[in-house]
């Protein structure tokens, strides 16, 4: 196939433990280490090895969101995509506007392939890779823990509740990533310069035509409700009677 | 009035108790008048035990060879076929009704709202953000229909006990033949089921090896408990993906939760959030386990489960 694209979401590292304002008018993220979302650093860990079997051409990376964006973009071209392109919007867009735009892309690029994160650390959604796929009109294969191509269709091995699915699309389709698929590469330090001449292409949300839609209203963030301070037990004994008193056993 | 339309899970032979989940779900909307559709080859038996289901008022049946397997791509046209007439779209957040969900959403041009944990009003929700260190309250735009997953283990099943009546649907959606199933390989196991047991024992990476972990059937065994795992034990490949606890893996709220050889990275942790009663068991003890555990026990598990299993 001629192009792979892949989203890559400026999101929270995954070792910072946010603290919701005190105002309860959202979380903590000034001064907050920023990261490439896990699960989009595997989506591009994977378009990669694709391309280096020689399945694909191109690897096209994605990132809709603000400015500093950019900063993840060049970490995805210093691993090895081609080009990058940015959809600037200061603001957050819905999940569902997000899946609009890449479907402009889409249109713009004809890739035979999209891959996504399952999901993105910060808002946890799940759904822009089966959005897309559904105004795509498209298969999609979410949750993939093994992806093999064959010509015009690809076998993805999905982690669903019951174990391992199996099944078969047609391409183009859109692949959303699970933890398994792939272990990302480390960025070497030679290819970080080498991603600074590499062109990153900035659109204005606007310049697309997509005007966004009604949304979802987030009206108030608190804390999850404590859990009370347990108690510590000596050895087995204490704990099988701290399990029967508590008529757990 | 409410109208809601919940997606049945199911495996062919029986309902999936994600479903009961999502009534309750649903039952919590004021004036909300419920039905269930059910999409199978022969939704015969599945469609009476969904009008079992207390609080439902309707169920809908869809036969079609199509629906054989659970693939979104086949359903989402056929939901929204039956579906434009509701107020509200309810799935669970299992992963069947987080891959159909969002399709469902989209072709109707609505965004989702994903994980509900509570209702707060007909519009407004809580959903769980950042693994569950922040809770988020939104609110759903007017005059469109609200497309959503219940967060499962923030819910109580509904009681058996209705008899709801069964209105048999033609498919009338056009289906894709774009995505085809080809197997399931599940681990068939006799022990309870992860995400309804009462009980489960998890292990972690300190286990070491899959034979170590026959110390963590063991102990489930005498308890009678589900197996889980931290991602680590199953990125090991000491036990399958589907016993995988956490953030990206089942997120469970078992009576009793005993968790062996795990540090308790937030990832896993928001995954037990909703346990009745969290044990620990782990050699370190600073481990941040401790800090959720209700009882803590700092032993070597090698020594310590084993021990737990002959006393019990
Ligand atoms: C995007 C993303 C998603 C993730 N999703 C999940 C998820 O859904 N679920 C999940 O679990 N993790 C998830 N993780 C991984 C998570 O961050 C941790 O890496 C993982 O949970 C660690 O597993 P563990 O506790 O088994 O291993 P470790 O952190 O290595 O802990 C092992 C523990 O065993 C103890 N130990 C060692 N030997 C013994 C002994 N002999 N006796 C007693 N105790 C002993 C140690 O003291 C230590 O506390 C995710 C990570 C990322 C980045």
């Amino acid at each position: 196939m001629d192009r792979i694209l892949v989203g890559l979401k400026r999101a929270v590292d995954y070792n910072v433990r946010v603290r919701v304002k005190s105002d309860g008018s959202g979380v903590e993220t000034d001064g907050v280490k920023m990261s490439i979302n896990p699960f989009d650093e595997i989506a591009l860990e994977e378009a990669l090895r694709i391309k280096e079997r020689g399945a694909a051409s191109e690897v096209v990376v994605i990132s809709i969101g603000p400015t500093d964006a950019q900063q993840q973009l060049r970490t995805g071209l210093a691993m090895g995509a081609d080009r990058a392109i940015l959809v600037e919007s200061a603001t957050a867009i819905s999940p569902l506007d997000r899946a609009r735009v890449f479907l402009e892309l889409v249109e713009r690029e004809q890739p035979g392939l999209v891959i996504l994160g399952k999901q993105a650390i910060d808002d946890d959604n799940n759904q822009v890779g089966q959005m897309l796929a559904a105004l795509w009109d498209r298969p999609q294969a979410t949750f993939a823990s093994k992806l093999t191509l064959d010509g015009e269709t690809a076998t993805v091995v999905r982690e669903v509740d019951a174990g391992l699915e199996t099944i078969e699309v047609d391409l183009p389709a859109v692949v959303t990533t699970d933890l398994r698929l792939n272990e990302p590469r480390y960025v070497k330090l030679p290819d970080i310069m080498k991603a600074k001449k590499k062109p990153l292409e900035l659109i204005p949300l606007a310049e697309l035509g997509i005007e966004p839609g009604p949304t979802l209203t987030e009206t108030f963030f608190e804390p999850p409700a404590a859990r009370k301070k347990g108690s510590m037990v000596k050895d087995v004994a204490e704990l099988v009677s701290a399990l029967k008193s508590k008529g757990l056993v | 009035m409410a109208k809601v339309l919940v997606i049945a899970e199911h495996d062919g032979k029986n309902l999936n108790p994600s479903t009961a989940k999502c009534v309750s779900c649903a039952a919590a909307i004021n004036g909300a008048e419920i039905s269930v559709a059910v999409f199978a080859t022969e939704p015969a038996a599945l469609a009476a035990a969904a009008a079992n289901l207390k609080s439902v008022t309707k169920v809908v049946a869809v036969a079609d060879a199509a629906n054989e397997y659970t693939l979104a791509a086949t359903l989402a046209p056929q939901v929204v076929a039956i579906g434009r007439d509701y107020d509200y779209l309810f799935g669970p957040s299992t992963t069947f009704g987080k891959d159909l969900m969002p399709r469902i959403a989209a072709l109707l041009g609505v965004n989702q709202i994903s994980d509900i944990m509570s209702v707060e009003s007909e519009r407004s929700f809580k959903r769980p953000i950042y693994a569950g260190n922040a809770i988020v309250s939104v609110t759903a735009p007017e005059g469109i229909p609200v497309v959503a997953t219940v967060r499962t283990a923030s819910w109580a099943a509904v009681d058996d006990g209705n008899d709801a009546a069964i209105e048999q649907v033609v498919n009338s959606a056009a289906l894709p033949d774009h995505t085809r199933f080809i197997e399931l390989q599940s681990g068939k196991s006799d022990r309870p089921d992860l995400q309804t047991a009462s009980r489960v024992v998890s292990g972690g990476r300190a286990l070491g090896s899959s034979e170590s972990f026959d110390i963590i059937y063991a102990l489930a065994d005498k308890l009678g408990a589900g197996v889980g795992a931290s991602r680590a034990a199953v990125d090991a490949g000491y036990v399958p993906n589907d016993m995988q606890v956490g953030q990206t893996g089942k997120i469970i709220a078992p009576d009793l939760y005993i968790a062996v050889g795990i540090s308790g990275a937030i990832q896993h942790l928001t995954g037990i959030k909703d346990a009745g009663t969290i044990v620990a068991i782990n050699k370190d003890e600073e481990a941040p386990i401790f800090e959720v555990a209700d009882i803590g026990l700092v032993a070597d598990l090698f020594t310590a489960v084993p021990e737990l299993t002959k006393a019990l």
